[in-house]
C-alpha cells in the first residue's frame, strides 16, 4: 500500500517536471547570437544584461556558420525555432538574399525616441527598401598613446585631428629624442593589422578597398606608409594585441581593436590617452564593428523578440553591455560619471571617430563567406611585400590584384561601402 | 593451446583499432583533400598555390634548417648527459630529475619563456643594463635580425626537447651489459675507445629510434617558432596552420601536411638503411 502511493507521487512530481520544462520551452524566447561565444561573457549576457528584461529568454551564442545554416535551414524548413538573431553586419547577407528576414521598420518606429546613429540605421536596411536589423552594439579600433608621448606631437598637431603625414613627424620627432621606434601596429600572426590596411589606410588614401586597389593614389600611399614604418616597432610583426606593448612600454603610440587595447587603459589610465585614427587624403578612413538584431522570418514569438529588441536598445541596458561586455552603444547616450575611466576613454574616442565630419566609415567585408581569410591574406601579403620585404610597390599590387580578383569572382561578392556600389562581383580596376 | 594463439592478436587490435582511426583515416582524409577541388574532381591546384605562396619557400627552408641544426646538437648533448649520467654515483636520480624537467613543459610554454628572455622589455636586456653593457633595450628579435630568432628558437628547442632524447639514450645505455665494456677494459682500451667500439655501437637502436623521433618532431616544429618570431620565421607546420585557420583553406592547409609528411618518411627511410648498414658492419 505504502509503496504503491510512493510510485504515485514519484510519477506525478515527474510529470509536473516534465510540463514544467514544456511550458517553459513553449514561453520562451530563443535568442541565438554570433557574439558573446565566450563562456564568460555568454554568462553575463544571461544573468547581468538579460536580469531585468520581462519574459523567458533563451540566450545561445553561436559561431557564424551554424547561427548561419541553422537559420536558413528553419525558414526553409517552415518550422522556426530562433526567435531573435544577434550579429554582425556581415553575418546577415546569407540571410537577406534567402529572404529569411522579418522586416522590422515597425519596430524602428516603436523606438523613435532611442537617437540611433543614422548611418547605423541606414546600415540595417542591408541596401534594401525596408530595415532588417535594428543596431545593437558597436566595437572599432582607435589609437592609444602613453602620455609620456605627448610632448613629441610636432607643432599644431592635436591628437584628435591627427593626419597621417602628423602621425609620421610625431613617431620622427620620438625617435630623435629617444633613440627608439615607439609606433606600433598588431602585425603578429594573430594581430589584426589587415584591418587597419583595409579599413583605414586604404579608406582614408583611396576611399575604396577593392577598386582601386592597385591604383596610383594606393600607390603612393604604400610608399607614404612605407616611410612612417621606418619609425615603427621592428617587434610590431610579433605583437598580436597591443595592449602588452603598451602597458610594458615597449611602444608608445598603438592602434588597436578596442577589445585589445582595454587592459592598457583599465589598469592604468592616468598613463594613457585614447583618441581617433589618423586622417587621410579622403577623410578620416574608419572601421565600425556593428551588431544589429534581426527577426527570422516565422519567428515563432515575434512580440517576445521585439520586447528584446525595445529592452536591449534601451539606454541603461546599452551602458550595462559596455561596463560587462565591452561592446559601445549604438544610441546617443550620457555616460554615467561612476564608469570605470578606461572605458570612458575609450568610449570618448569611439564617438569622436564616428561623429566627426571627416568620418569615412568602412565595413568589414560582406559576402566572402570561408573567402574572408583569403581576402585578409591579399592584405596582409601586401604589407609583407611592400613594407617587410622591399618589393617594388607597383609589381606588388598588380600581383596581388590577381589574387583579389580571383577571390571577388569565386564569391561574386558586390561591393560595400566605401566602395561604390557595383552590380555583379565587386571589380578591381 | 589453441586459444592461446590468438592472445597476441587479441592484445594488439585496440591499438590497430586506434591507429586506424585516429592516423591512418585522417591520413587518408588529408592525402584526398589535398588533390581535390572545391568540387570534387582531382586537381593539383593545391600544390600550386602553395608553391606559388609567398612564404612557401622560406618554410621550407628554415624547416630543414632548423631540423638540421637541431637534431645534431640534441643528439651530442642528450649523449653527453647520458654518458655523464653513468658516471656519477651519488645523486644520479636528482641530475636525472632534473635534466627531464622540460619534458612536462608545452612546447608554446617553452617559445614564451624564452621570448620572455629575449624580448625588449625582457631578462636579458634587464641584465645587460644592469650591469652596464648596453644602455639602451636592445632588439633581439624582430623581422629585421632573422638569424637571432633562428638562434633563439634553436635554443628553445634544445632547451626543451634535449630531454627526450636523453630518456632514450639512458634506457638504451642501461641495456648495454656491464661485462662488454669490462671486456674491452681487459684488452687494454682505453675510456674514448671502448665509447667509440662498444658503446655507440650497441647503442644504435637507441640511437636510431631517438634520431627519427626527434626529426619528426623537428620536422613539425611551430609553437616555438610562433611564440618567438610570429611569421618572421615561416615554418611548414605553421603554413599549415595559417592555411587552415586563418585562411579557411583546408585544401593548400593539406598540400602543406602532405609535404612535412613526404619529408618525414624520406627522412624515416634514410635513418633505417644508413643506420641498419652500420650496425651490420659493426656486428
Amino acid at each position: 500500500m505504502k509503496k504503491s502511493r510512493w510510485l504515485w507521487l514519484g510519477l506525478l512530481s515527474t510529470l509536473l517536471v516534465l510540463s514544467g520544462v514544456l511550458a517553459q520551452q513553449t514561453a520562451s524566447l530563443l535568442f541565438v547570437s554570433t557574439q558573446f561565444t565566450p563562456i564568460e561573457e555568454a554568462q553575463r549576457m544571461r544573468q547581468v544584461i538579460l536580469k531585468d528584461f520581462q519574459g523567458r529568454v533563451e540566450f545561445i551564442p553561436e559561431d557564424n556558420a551554424p547561427f548561419t545554416s541553422r537559420i536558413l535551414s528553419e525558414v526553409r524548413a517552415g518550422r522556426v525555432n530562433v526567435g531573435l538573431a544577434g550579429g554582425l553586419h556581415g553575418d546577415f547577407p546569407p540571410l537577406v538574399a534567402a529572404g529569411a528576414l522579418d522586416p522590422v521598420d515597425d519596430v524602428l518606429t516603436q523606438l523613435k525616441d532611442r537617437r540611433f546613429s543614422q548611418s547605423f540605421v541606414n546600415l540595417g536596411k542591408m541596401g534594401t527598401g525596408n530595415q532588417l536589423y535594428i543596431p545593437w552594439m558597436q566595437a572599432t579600433y582607435i589609437m592609444v598613446a602613453n602620455r609620456q608621448a605627448l610632448q613629441y606631437l610636432p607643432a599644431g598637431a592635436n591628437v584628435n585631428t591627427l593626419t597621417y603625414t602628423q602621425l609620421k613627424a610625431w613617431a620622427a620627432n620620438i625617435q630623435r629624442a629617444t633613440g627608439r621606434r615607439m609606433l606600433g601596429f598588431p602585425a603578429g600572426p594573430r594581430g589584426l593589422m589587415h584591418r587597419f590596411t583595409q579599413g583605414y589606410l586604404y579608406p582614408s588614401y583611396t576611399k575604396s578597398a577593392v577598386t582601386k586597389f592597385r591604383s596610383d593614389e594606393a600607390e603612393s600611399m604604400w610608399l607614404e606608409f612605407k616611410s612612417l614604418w621606418q619609425h615603427v616597432n621592428p617587434q610590431s610583426t610579433s605583437y598580436d594585441f597591443m595592449q602588452e606593448p603598451l602597458l610594458a612600454g615597449e611602444v608608445w603610440i598603438a592602434w588597436d581593436h578596442i577589445a585589445r587595447l582595454r587592459d592598457a587603459l583599465n589598469q592604468k589610465p592616468g598613463d594613457f590617452v585614447a583618441f581617433p585614427a589618423p586622417i587621410g587624403p579622403y577623410g578620416r578612413g574608419f572601421m565600425p564593428v556593428l551588431a544589429g538584431l534581426a527577426i527570422p522570418k516565422g519567428s515563432p514569438s515575434r512580440a517576445a523578440a521585439v520586447a528584446a529588441i525595445e529592452y536591449l536598445t534601451r539606454p541603461e541596458v546599452q551602458i550595462t553591455t559596455l561596463v560587462q561586455n565591452g561592446f559601445f552603444p549604438v544610441i546617443q547616450v550620457r555616460l554615467p560619471d561612476n564608469l570605470p575611466q578606461g572605458i570612458r576613454m575609450g568610449a570618448d574616442a569611439i564617438a569622436r571617430q564616428a561623429q566627426s565630419n571627416v568620418a569615412l566609415p568602412s565595413l568589414l567585408p560582406v559576402g566572402l563567406g570561408a573567402r574572408g581569410g583569403e581576402y585578409n591574406k591579399v592584405f596582409q601579403d601586401t604589407f609583407a611585400r611592400i613594407v617587410l620585404r622591399n618589393e617594388d610597390v607597383r609589381r606588388v599590387l598588380d600581383s596581388e590584384a590577381a589574387n583579389l580578383r580571383r577571390i571577388m569572382n569565386e564569391t561574386r561578392a558586390p561591393c560595400w561601402s566605401p566602395d561604390p556600389a557595383s552590380s555583379g562581383a565587386c571589380p578591381v580596376n | 593451446m589453441r586459444s592461446e594463439r590468438y592472445i597476441p592478436y587479441v592484445l594488439i587490435l585496440p591499438s590497430v583499432l586506434f591507429l586506424l582511426f585516429l592516423f591512418a583515416w585522417p591520413l587518408l582524409e588529408a592525402l584526398l583533400l589535398s588533390v581535390r577541388g572545391s568540387g570534387g574532381q582531382w586537381t593539383l591546384e593545391n600544390f600550386q598555390r602553395m608553391a606559388a605562396d609567398l612564404y612557401f619557400k622560406d618554410a621550407v627552408k628554415y624547416t630543414l634548417l632548423l631540423t638540421v641544426v637541431i637534431v645534431p646538437l640534441q643528439v651530442v648533448m642528450a649523449l653527453g648527459m647520458a654518458m655523464l649520467l653513468g658516471g656519477i654515483s651519488k645523486g644520479r636520480d636528482l641530475f636525472l630529475y632534473v635534466w627531464t624537467i622540460p619534458l612536462g613543459i608545452s612546447d608554446l610554454a617553452a617559445g614564451i619563456v624564452w621570448l620572455a628572455i629575449f624580448t625588449e622589455r625582457g631578462y636579458l636586456n634587464s641584465f645587460l643594463q644592469g650591469i652596464g653593457v648596453i644602455q639602451q633595450p636592445q632588439l633581439w628579435l624582430s623581422y629585421e635580425t632573422p638569424w637571432m630568432i633562428f638562434l633563439a628558437v634553436v635554443a628553445a628547442e634544445v632547451w626543451r626537447a634535449t630531454a627526450i632524447v636523453f630518456v632514450i639514450l639512458v634506457a638504451g645505455l642501461q641495456l648495454i651489459p656491464k661485462e662488454y665494456g669490462e671486456a674491452a677494459e681487459v684488452f687494454g682500451a682505453r675510456p674514448w675507445q671502448r665509447f667509440w667500439k662498444v658503446t655507440l655501437p650497441l647503442l644504435m637502436p637507441s640511437l636510431q629510434v631517438a634520431l627519427i623521433l626527434r626529426t619528426i618532431l623537428a620536422l613539425e616544429v611551430f609553437a616555438v617558432v610562433v611564440a618567438l618570431g610570429g611569421r618572421n620565421l615561416p615554418v611548414l607546420a605553421g603554413e599549415a596552420y595559417y592555411w587552415y585557420n586563418a585562411y579557411q583553406n583546408p585544401g593548400v592547409a593539406a598540400a602543406y601536411a602532405v609535404i612535412i609528411l613526404g619529408i618525414s618518411v624520406v627522412a624515416t627511410i634514410l635513418y633505417l638503411r644508413l643506420m641498419r648498414s652500420k650496425q651490420e658492419g659493426a656486428a
